[in-house]
């Protein structure tokens, strides 16, 4: 019972397109994902057409961006999060969204499974807490994500139960660190 | 290089990149501040981890019928994005916005041997690169915004202060300094601006050139 998860982490769906072009596992992304990119889009100021069109062109850059995702630093959720919200800065904003530099694993230095199975596991805590939060705080929270608030507006957001998912990441890159060296 | 950085990005700017709502110029300032620094790049991934758990329990809007077949054409056409190459001098963030390495960039003096750069982004913030020589110090100035100013090569004081590559000052309305570079090397630094800087008097004061801090 432990050890299996509540609900699908998807992860084994994006090392399936990685390692092998597999578009059913695309098309399983496909089906629970575009639809929740599409609202994430619509909610941030695009109209349907604009955020079916970007929607689309995330869950491609998913799978052209496959082999940079690391399941030891983020769900799939979140990598695809970061892929939408650059969507949207580049197509509503129209601007260049900087980056930090990759730091991606090499063939030799796959994350541990161990580490893997963590970080999913603390992703999935990590929504039940922000679920748990006071309905304000809940509310000033989504408004940040979905660009209905100015960066000076935000410090009210920014309390956050984040201790162990951060020091989960920082142990990664740590770890990933070391393996460059 | 990231266990030396002592100076960091405040919890509002590193939530406010995550979720996307900073100028271009701050965002460029993050970014590449994020690159040197691995706390500050474990704490906007765990802010990336909030977006991604909003993401995942907002409703849904439903895609047209067809939306997964040109998908599909779309993949089929690209191939995979072959891994972008790592600039020689500076974090890869910045490279693009000076046309490759720190050797690259047009300076413009500005007076008592500081040169800048200012680059381009969009128009609601500045992105200039600083380039301060050894023990010379900035006009005084104060704020009517923010300001962050990323060490790069060299360092400077300000006040009690010592900011080495890497690190960042953030400044607000409430402060007014005179940041002065460092004795031992030039500074070059990336300054970000979202609103034009307060200079102490009627024209903007020409610093002298500060030694033997
Ligand atoms: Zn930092
Ligand atoms: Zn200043």
């Amino acid at each position: 019972m432990k050890s299996a998860p509540a609900r699908a982490d998807w992860v084994a769906h994006v090392i399936r397109i990685r390692d092998a072009r597999d578009e059913t596992a695309f098309a399983e992304l496909f089906a629970h994902f575009a639809p929740r990119v599409k609202a994430f889009l619509m909610r941030s100021g695009g109209d349907p057409a604009i955020a079916e069109e970007c929607a689309q062109e995330v869950m491609v850059t998913l799978w052209r961006k496959a082999h940079l995702f690391d399941p030891a630093r983020a769900s799939v959720a979140t990598w695809i999060f970061t892929i939408a919200r650059n969507k949207r800065i580049d197509v509503l904003r129209r601007q260049r969204r900087p980056e930090p530099e990759d730091l991606s694993w090499g063939p030799e230095e796959a994350p541990d499974q161990a580490d893997i199975v963590t970080l999913q596991q603390e992703s999935a805590q990590l929504s039940a807490a922000i679920a748990r939060l006071p309905e304000t705080q809940r509310e000033l929270i989504q408004r940040a994500y979905f660009g209905e608030m100015s960066h000076g507006e935000i410090a009210a957001a920014t309390g956050l139960p984040l201790g162990t998912i951060k020091s989960r990441i920082r142990l990664a890159l740590d770890r990933l660190r070391h393996a460059m060296k | 290089m990231t266990d030396e950085i002592t100076h960091h990005l405040t919890d509002a700017l590193l939530m406010a990149y995550s979720a996307g709502t900073l100028p271009e110029a701050f965002n460029l300032a993050v970014a590449t501040h994020v690159s040197m620094c691995d706390a500050c790049r474990a704490a906007v991934e765990s802010y990336d981890a909030v977006g991604g758990a909003l993401l995942a329990e907002t409703e849904s809007q439903e895609m047209a019928a067809d939306a997964l077949s040109s998908a599909l054409v779309m993949i089929r056409d690209t191939p995979a994005e072959a891994p972008a190459p790592r600039p020689a001098d500076i974090p890869a963030p910045l490279a693009g916005y000076i046309g490759g390495s720190l050797a690259d960039v047009t300076w413009r003096p500005v007076g008592m041997g500081v040169k800048q750069a200012v680059l381009k982004t969009s128009p609601e913030a500045t992105a200039r690169l600083l380039y301060i020589p050894a023990g010379a110090a900035m006009p005084d100035h104060g704020h009517k915004g923010l300001e962050l100013t990323l060490v790069l090569r060299g360092a400077f004081f300000d006040e009690d202060a010592r900011f080495g590559p890497g690190d960042v000052e953030v400044a607000t309305e409430a402060d007014e300094h005179t940041p002065i570079a460092d004795i031992g090397e030039d500074c070059i630094c990336l300054a970000v601006t979202d609103a034009p800087l307060k200079f102490r008097g009627w024209l903007p004061r020409l610093a002298q050139p500060f030694l033997g801090i």
